[in-house]
């Protein structure tokens, strides 16, 4: 047991970096969802085509291939994903600025993966909305957009928030897979470098890597619960 | 989508249709030069269209091409096998405890009346225990990334002394993940049950268990169908995972082949389409599922159940790689 005591900076560094990848691949999936969302709904007939396509592209497609193609796809092209080095972000989020580039080719793939399905949860939530809300908001008088801002999508949100919740849990647990795409020195890489290049037990090592996973979703998925019953009970 | 305009949008009259039409006319030409500029010219420039990257993928007249196909087709047979197998073993193990855990919560409601008290005190006190340490494995492993259970259980068991084919550590992985994911959808669907059907079934005197096997589990079964899919999906997808302990499925054989082509792009992409053609059809079997049920229970005039828990539903659908 004693390696949890020895090695627990690299288990808070496995965390933190873990941690690091998931909020910005977090942000970044909910700006890209709901932009798909928006093409989704929106009344011109390509754009929603495109909105659809993404979504049963990236839905149908395991992780592991969206990671393989932007980790040996965009370096074929020659890209480095040097966009992703944001001034002033790339201080908070060391990782972000460095020259290896495995760190942006695993955001990309976490964000273009988890923005199918975030787009998937918000639209569940606009189509729980009753339809006769938006009829009598238009009835109203009220425009297309005062129809969104006060109407659709304060209740739209309600609905979809227990959803978002599960897709970023789930996003949480996909993060795993970086560690095994080149990303040093996350929680599953720190595992994998512990037991086999420094021969640790194994047994130990499994318990701190858990933990340190299970610190993540499980308080994250008691709270969805918590929200889902109070809304059972509203309403 | 016409449902979703109904909600949206009133019914366009001839003005907005002029509107929309225009609008969808720039809209595609400008999606269209996009494809060309972002996607297709920096590929074209890179030369990621010619023949010999391509070529031993689609041209049959190719030296490789029955090769390399050869290969794949051992990929997604391997594939389809981890994929066959830890779906019946985790649908079999997450009845199973599902069951476990309706009986013991059950349990933890008996009172033991009629032994000794401090007998029927050891036996609640039992039950509650057991009760606990089922519902903590089922946190855990509902917690942990089902890549990092694929990678504990192949570095684990042949620590223990215990060593199986690789095929078997992938199994036995996607088994402990998605059974406790499906026990819960199961469980779930029998929690959410109007409570009259497990009061009629102890009125004409069948024991918890009876209830449990044949009025609770035979409607979960029923109700969670379209959830249970979207996770058979999810156990498709996650045998692609099976690369991180070498197993022979269709990915790893993909990379072997790039490794002796050298077209990652042209490789995956095929590997994509395979990919998404069977898990867009098994997602349409879901709806199709789904719709027949749901016109099913409609005619049976059965009442209307409670509608399972938003998170498990979205969790079953979009816990992709476990998700």
């Amino acid at each position: 047991m004693s390696v949890l005591i020895d090695k627990f900076d690299v288990f808070a560094g496995g965390f933190w970096l873990t941690l690091q990848i998931c909020v910005l691949a977090a942000i970044g999936a909910l700006i890209l969802g709901a932009v798909v969302a928006v093409l989704r709904i929106s009344p011109v007939p390509p754009l929603r085509a495109v909105g659809t396509a993404y979504v049963t592209v990236f839905r149908n497609m395991p992780l592991t291939v969206v990671m393989f193609f932007a980790a040996f796809g965009l370096p074929a092209l020659g890209s480095n994903a040097d966009f992703l080095r944001i001034p002033g972000l790339d201080a908070i989020f060391t990782r972000l600025g460095t020259d290896l580039p495995y760190f942006r080719f695993a955001l990309i793939a976490l964000v273009l993966y988890t923005a199918a399905f975030v787009c998937e949860a918000l639209r569940s939530g606009v189509n729980a909305v009753p339809a006769g809300q938006a009829e009598a908001a238009r009835s109203l008088g009220l425009t297309f957009g005062q129809n969104l801002r006060y109407v659709v999508l304060p209740q739209s949100w309600k609905a979809s928030v227990v959803p978002l919740g599960s897709v970023i849990i789930a996003m949480i647990k996909n993060s795993a897979l970086i560690g095994f795409f080149g990303v040093v020195g996350d929680l599953s890489a720190t595992a994998d470098q512990l037991t086999s290049a420094e021969g640790y037990a194994f047994v130990p090592v499994a318990i701190g890597i858990s933990i340190g996973y299970l610190i993540m979703t499980v308080p994250l998925g008691a709270l969805l619960d918590r929200i889902e019953k109070r809304q059972a009970v509203a309403r | 989508m016409s449902q979703q305009n109904s909600v949206l949008y009133d019914v366009p009259g001839p003005r907005q249709r002029r509107i929309t039409l225009i609008s969808s006319v720039v809209a595609a030409v400008l999606v269209l030069v996009g494809v060309y500029y972002l996607i297709y010219r920096p590929l074209d420039e890179k030369g990621q269209f010619t023949s010999e990257l391509w070529g031993p993928l689609v041209d049959p007249g190719n030296e490789n091409f029955s090769l390399v196909w050869d290969r794949i087709g051992i990929g997604l047979k391997n594939t389809l096998i981890a994929a066959v197998l830890a779906i019946i073993s985790s649908l079999v193990v997450g009845t199973l405890i599902a069951v476990l855990r309706i009986q013991l919560k059950s349990l933890t409601r008996r009172r033991f009346t009629g032994l000794a008290t401090p007998v029927s005190y050891l036996l609640r006190g039992l039950s509650v225990l057991l009760s606990a340490v089922t519902r903590f494995c089922v946190e855990v492993f509902r917690g942990l990334p089902v890549v990092i259970t694929i990678f504990f259980v192949a570095r684990g068991f042949p620590e223990f002394g215990i060593t199986f084919d690789t095929l078997w550590y992938l199994v036995i992985g996607l088994t402990i993940y998605n059974s406790v994911v499906i026990a819960e959808i199961l469980r779930s669907g029998m929690e959410g049950l109007p409570g009259g059907q497990a009061e009629a079934a102890a009125a004409i005197g069948l024991s918890p268990f009876q209830t449990t096997r044949m009025i609770l589990l035979p409607q979960a079964f029923r109700i969670m169908l379209p959830a249970l899919i979207s996770q058979l999906v999810v156990v498709l997808k996650d045998t692609s995972l099976g690369f991180i302990i070498s197993y022979e499925e269709t990915l790893n054989i993909g990379k072997q082949i790039i490794g002796a082509l050298d077209n990652p792009i042209q490789v995956y992409a095929v590997i994509a389409v395979l990919f998404i053609a069977v898990n867009y059809s098994l997602s349409k079997l879901a709806q199709y599922v789904q719709r027949r049920l749901s016109r099913g229970r409609r005619t049976a005039g059965t009442p209307a159940q409670n509608p399972p828990p938003a998170a498990l539903m979205s969790q079953a659908e979009s816990s992709g790689q476990g998700v």
